[in-house]
């Protein structure tokens, strides 16, 4: 049995394919450092149930190491008083939640109807020649990683593409390829809505409910 | 009727909106000092007597679902706002909270007063990082004017609000696996009853909205229930944002009156069809509705008149397809999405979606047989209502729509052997090998044209 297929768990099952599920790959711990600990415990203190504090405690592990090694799973489990096991059974479900090293901006173009009625797919396609075939895990340069998005629900302003989940409005072919070159110089341009994209781990401390702060630098650079 | 003024969407011309002194400005969190004075049960009475129905796609009455919660249980009541659009199609609750956060804030704050709430969730979805920090200011900036916390306005109510983040996952909008997920397990729908107003978060009372449905609540305070009764059609009362997309000359949401038909949005608020063409088909309610067609547009957008008409309102999401789309192509798009979301709980929503998937690829493809039409006929109906939520059940609804009103379409794919409209429409069909389940893990170990074979198990 080829590695690929040991570890293959249908998509529907775990919201994303199998080949790029690498969960024998594994970083060396711990990855929340004492500070992340004690936010960790202040996000769980939050909920009448610590349990609740699940998903932003996963965001919390993507926002130190830019996605969630397994490691990270036990810290949470740790945290929670739940198994590996049991924090593994969600993460697997979500999939903003990244279970493979990825790019630190995540380039997600919408091919719903509403979008590919206007031409998200030749969008899409394009994307996939700029960045790589690898792109749709990490491309080559660490930068990117590209994905086919569901419907973002900004659909009047279709085709949108989000870079780091801030949403850019009728994207062209061409404003695609200065974006993506933007991004490669260090200088991604602002979103319509939201400023300036941090990478994966700003947005994903965001995400955990820790980003007023940074929210607000995202805004103002 | 005198013209009709916007009312939820009234603020959007304003850049301050978004802030509390904008909104204050504007008369905002009025409505909360005259609940305030008022008996909880007043409150349910006043929403109960608007005939508000939820506008997150289900139309149960706002009002009756609030009487629900039963006040002896010795739990507390919770409050959760749904957040999680994700409907394809639909995206008036993004804009509801970019341009006006305080209207659902104070629309919250009402339901919570009215059903006694002291702690109150937001369910965000994931995507929607911006929105989500527009919305988490303006509950500071709630928190800080006294609106929220201790004593709300010497009132002697407390509320908490604590907005929560998805993390990426359509099911998450229905509301039983939207408490699960909240409560830090897989996004899996409950079996129902019972109902999330007797055991919903943590097993305690709880109450769901929508975004829109709640941005309605300080109107009907303010205004009153008769006036909010006075908008609208039939038992659909009130105003309601309609989202218009696809090939329209100006996609946006418009607020227009509930009842207000299809035609007008189409062809007058979102300008019509692109290029002088004619509209071919929509959804009234986002993807998970049965397609209409040209024959449909004088259909009242109201839950019931959508109803006689063969389909229904769900999100007020019109997606417009113009005679250039392939009707089984957006199809097949359609339904990558449902085998995508699909949760895997129940076998025939995970099994079916998937295997619906594959039979409309291979008919958009022109490798299909005049059989498969009457196959994912009988597929569908060992879909319908046999799962735990309606994922499955609006994953069938355009496959079966559009096989009554574009049978010959589908016909001609087969006979041709190709896509009819292969030259003039767009791709529709998901571009890349990650979306759309029948491209992802199993089609790798599936050996080439085992899906000709299983067609024959299933027919």
């Amino acid at each position: 049995m080829s590695e690929a297929e040991r570890f293959s768990v249908p998509r529907w099952q775990s919201g994303q394919p199998a080949e790029l599920r690498v969960l024998d790959v594994d970083v060396e711990g711990p990855v929340l450092s004492d500070e992340a600990r004690r936010v960790a415990e202040r996000i769980a203190s939050k909920y009448p149930t610590r349990r609740s504090a699940m998903i932003p405690l996963l965001y919390l592990v993507q926002a130190e190491v830019g996605w969630v090694p397994r490691r990270g799973m036990r810290e949470v489990a740790d945290v929670l008083g739940l198994t590996t096991a049991e924090v593994e059974a969600v993460a697997t479900f979500y999939t903003m939640l990244k279970l493979h090293p990825c790019g630190r901006y995540i380039v997600s173009i919408c091919t719903n109807p509403s979008c590919a009625l206007l031409g998200a797919r030749r969008l899409y396609e394009r994307a996939r020649e700029l960045l790589g075939e690898s792109a749709e895990r990490v491309s080559e340069d660490g930068l990117f990683t590209l994905e086919e998005e569901e419907c973002l629900a900004a659909c009047d302003q279709a085709p949108v593409v989000a870079v780091n989940f801030l949403f850019y409005d009728r994207v062209s072919e061409e404003q695609l390829e200065s974006m993506i070159e933007e991004i490669r110089q260090g200088r991604p341009p602002a979103a319509s809505r939201g400023g300036i994209p941090g990478e994966l781990k700003d947005i994903s401390r965001v995400l955990a409910g820790l980003g007023t702060d940074r929210a607000a630098e995202v805004e103002d650079g | 009727m005198a013209e009709f003024q916007p009312v939820l969407t009234a603020r959007w011309g304003d850049p301050e909106a978004a802030t509390l002194h904008g909104y204050e400005r504007t008369g905002g969190y009025q409505a909360l000092r005259k609940a305030l004075s008022m008996d909880p049960a007043a409150v349910i009475e006043e929403v109960k007597s608007s005939g508000l129905r939820g506008r997150g796609g289900a139309g149960f009455p706002t009002g009756t679902k609030w009487s629900f919660i039963p006040q002896d249980t010795g739990k507390p009541v919770y409050v959760v706002v749904n957040f999680d659009e994700s409907e394809p199609g639909t995206f008036n609750n993004r804009e509801l909270i970019e341009r006006d956060p305080h209207q659902l804030v104070e629309g919250a704050i009402i339901c919570a007063y009215a059903v006694r709430c002291r702690t109150a969730f937001v369910y965000c979805r994931g995507e929607f990082v911006w929105p989500g920090t527009v919305l988490e200011r303006a509950i500071a900036e709630a928190y800080e004017a006294g609106y929220l916390g201790k004593d709300i306005l010497g009132s002697g109510f407390d509320l908490d609000v604590i907005l929560h983040r998805g993390a990426g996952a359509y099911i998450c909008g229905e509301e039983t696996a939207l408490l699960e997920s909240l409560e830090g397990f897989r996004g899996q729908p409950r079996l129902r009853p019972p109902f999330p107003a007797v055991e919903g978060l943590y097993r305690s009372p709880t109450v769901i909205n929508n975004v829109e449905t709640l941005s309605c609540v300080p109107h009907i305070i303010d205004r009153g229930a008769r006036w909010f009764a006075s908008i609208g059609a039939g038992k659909s009362t009130g105003p309601g944002i309609f989202s218009v997309s696809g090939k329209v000359n100006r996609p946006g949401n418009y607020e227009a009156p509930m009842g207000t038909t299809a035609r007008e949005l189409i062809e007058g608020h979102a300008g019509g069809v692109r290029d002088g063409k004619r509209v071919k088909a929509w959804t009234p309610g986002g993807s998970s509705t049965p397609l209409l067609t040209a024959e449909h547009l004088d259909v009242q957008m109201g839950f019931d008149e959508v109803q006689a008409a063969g389909s229904l309102l769900g999100t007020k999401a019109m997606i417009v397809l113009d005679e250039r789309d392939c009707v089984v192509d957006a199809v097949l798009r359609f339904t990558q999405f449902y085998a995508h979301e699909s949760c895997g709980k129940c076998t025939p929503c995970r099994e079916g979606t998937w295997w619906m998937t594959r039979v409309l690829r291979r008919v958009e493809q022109g490798r299909g047989r005049m059989e498969d039409i009457d196959l994912m006929q009988t597929v569908g109906q060992n879909m319908l209502f046999k799962s735990f939520c309606a994922l499955a059940d609006g994953a069938v609804s355009p496959i079966d729509s559009s096989i009554k009103y574009f049978r010959d379409e589908y016909e001609e794919h087969v006979r041709l052997g190709r896509c009819p409209l292969r030259e003039e429409s767009p791709r529709l069909e998901a571009a890349s090998a990650r979306s759309g389940g029948t491209t992802g893990a199993l089609a790798q170990v599936l050996p080439e044209g085992i899906e000709v074979e299983l067609g024959e198990v299933l027919g």
